[in-house]
């Protein structure tokens, strides 16, 4: 009679139905949406690519506004995933009771977390749809097309950090909790894993630590792609963002329906 | 008006009950919430919890609807053993919270074409039956509203539209007329009726003796998790109370108190007011005359005179 929060998730394809819930609310609100994923890639690559390019010069045989391009691509998914599966994922679950809703229809939190994930990969993409177009239209993609194999790996990106977003919101008591997450895991990522400076600039024992953090996989397949050069070691990096993405699902519906379930 | 009824349901009150608990406990901690309860739901009645706070009924109701675990018993919701089949339960059920909690972003007729979707349920498949839970819910004028802009009242209803979008054969209410205007929920109940009358099996909780004096065709009282009875309304007043009360407000003097208690089956003194129940009241009416600075008021017995005989009078805070 008691169900287990440990039982294997079984989603359907009703988690599409959340999906769609929230694309719907999202294209409600499609102006502020597009002027935060254009705005501040633009910002972005304008004040440091071009600004503090010109002092950097090449970094790794790139001009530094490519090489930044091609890390704001990944680090903007993973921040922007990051924000809607805490502060949005928290808003539908406790104040809105969006989930409660949704769980006296046949789905189950098992559907609802994973459209969540998926919603907010889908989101992770957008931003970076955003970036590519306004770094190709800076001259910043020089792989041309071969750049638009990055996209699928910017969804795999989304799907490995939407699950610890879900898990900080499953034990959050309100949105301040998670600036422990952001300073705490988001703000040295987006530091160390190679957006703005290679890895190889570290000391020997973070350039090993740093291969614990998924943004680093992330990146060390998504710049070559944007950049056009071959990508190393593409199965071990594709199979950790993987493992990320399926250990922390699991481990969301997990602490959601401790949360949820009575 | 009315909601469509899709031909798919089959209607006929069957002997079967829709609901069948045995035994059933939940506990949370050492609190046992719900302590070993008994209960069939007829098919096509309405049938309503009546507790105070904390008596077990939205734990019971959420049961139902397999969002809560039980410790042990038995539950079964229309042939479904729960908690196993509690996907199928909730695609032939629908759910009346007692906080609404509709789609802020969304309007009234989004609200409800999402809500199917949720159900299995596309746009055009529902198409006819929202247009008709609108009118249903008096909300045909408000429907491309948003739903913040929406009344308590309205939104009250429009939480009530989505629970039968799905044409559901039974209906959770939990509470479905707290905090609300005579008004409103006079149309409740109106439309509770109708749903009731074309054979939807209704579940409400309620602490409001008259909505349940009203809608329900069968009660249980609960408290500390237990059923203290069960019956129709007429036959709980009867096995509980005396057909009259005669009650007094104001101060009454020890000498009157000890004269009503030789003369009444049961005298009863709560905070200012003094209850005399009885089944003849003309002599006691004749005892009290017209007293000066006391307020006499004699009435039939009802269900609030069951409740608080069952439940006790102490605060529940």
């Amino acid at each position: 009679m008691k169900r287990s929060i440990w039982q294997i998730p079984r989603a359907r394809l009703a988690a599409f139905s959340v999906f769609a819930r929230n694309f719907l609310v999202w294209r409600k609100l499609l102006g502020p949406a597009i002027v935060l994923n254009f705005g501040e890639p633009v910002i972005y690559l304008l004040g440091l690519g071009i600004g503090l390019g010109a002092l950097v010069g090449d970094i790794g045989g790139l001009p530094y506004l490519v090489f930044l391009a091609s890390g704001i691509v990944a680090s903007s998914a993973m921040i922007s995933v990051s924000f809607e599966g805490m502060y949005s994922v928290y808003t539908r679950m406790v104040p809105q009771k969006t989930f409660d809703a949704i769980m006296a229809t046949p789905l189950d939190i098992d559907d609802i977390i994973l459209g969540e994930t998926i919603w907010a990969a889908f989101k992770g993409l957008l931003s970076a749809v955003a970036i590519l177009i306004v770094a190709t239209l800076l001259g910043a993609v020089p792989g041309g097309w071969m750049a638009l194999w990055a996209l699928p790996v910017v969804f795999l990106l989304g799907l490995a950090f939407a699950g610890p977003a879900i898990i900080m919101t499953a034990i959050a008591d309100n949105y301040d909790f998670f600036n422990y997450y952001f300073v705490l895991v988001v703000t040295p990522m987006f530091m160390l894993s190679g957006v703005f400076f290679p890895i190889e600039t570290l000391p020997e024992w973070m350039q090993t630590a740093v291969l614990v953090l998924p943004l680093t996989h992330a990146i060390e397949v998504i710049r070559p792609l944007i950049v056009g050069e071959p990508v190393e070691h593409l199965l071990a990096h594709l199979a950790v963002l993987a493992g990320f993405a399926v250990a922390a699902y699991y481990l969301a519906v997990a602490l959601v329906r401790r949360r949820l379930w009575a | 008006m009315s909601v469509p009824e899709s031909p798919s349901v089959h209607r006929q009150s069957t002997s079967q009950p829709v609901v069948r608990a045995r035994g059933l406990v939940k506990c949370f901690g050492k609190l046992r919430a719900v302590d070993a309860v008994d209960f069939d739901i007829p098919a096509g009645r309405c049938f309503g919890f009546l507790g105070p706070n904390g008596a077990g009924k939205t734990t019971t109701l959420k049961m139902l609807m397999g969002l809560a675990d039980f410790d042990a018993g038995e539950l079964s919701v229309l042939g479904h053993q729960l908690p196993a089949e509690a996907r199928a339960i909730r695609g032939r059920v629908g759910l009346v919270p007692q906080g609404d909690n509709l789609d802020p972003d969304f309007t009234v007729r989004e609200n409800l074409f999402m809500y199917a979707r949720f159900f299995g349920l596309s746009r055009s498949q529902v198409a006819d039956r929202v247009d008709a839970l609108l009118e249903f819910a008096n909300l045909t004028h408000k429907a491309d509203a948003r739903v913040d802009q929406l009344s308590g009242g309205m939104q009250r209803r429009l939480t009530i539209a989505r629970a039968l979008v799905n044409d559901p054969e039974v209906v959770i209410l939990d509470e479905p007329t707290s905090g609300l205007d005579p008004q409103v929920r006079h149309v409740i109940w109106g439309r509770l009726a109708e749903l009731r009358a074309r054979g939807v099996t209704l579940v409400l909780t309620t602490h409001y003796m008259e909505e349940a004096e009203r809608l329900c065709d069968e009660l249980v009282v609960m408290d500390h998790g237990r059923i203290l009875d069960q019956g129709t309304p007429g036959e709980l007043i009867r096995r509980h109370v005396e057909p009259d009360v005669i009650e007094l407000r104001g101060t009454v003097s020890d000498g009157v108190f000890a004269t009503l208690t030789s003369m009444a089956l049961r005298v009863e003194r709560h905070g200012t007011a003094v209850y005399v129940y009885t089944s003849a009241p003309a002599p006691i009416l004749d005892f009290l005359g017209q007293p000066d600075g006391l307020t006499v008021i004699h009435r039939r017995a009802g269900l609030e005179d069951v409740f608080l005989h069952l439940t006790g009078r102490e605060l529940r805070e």
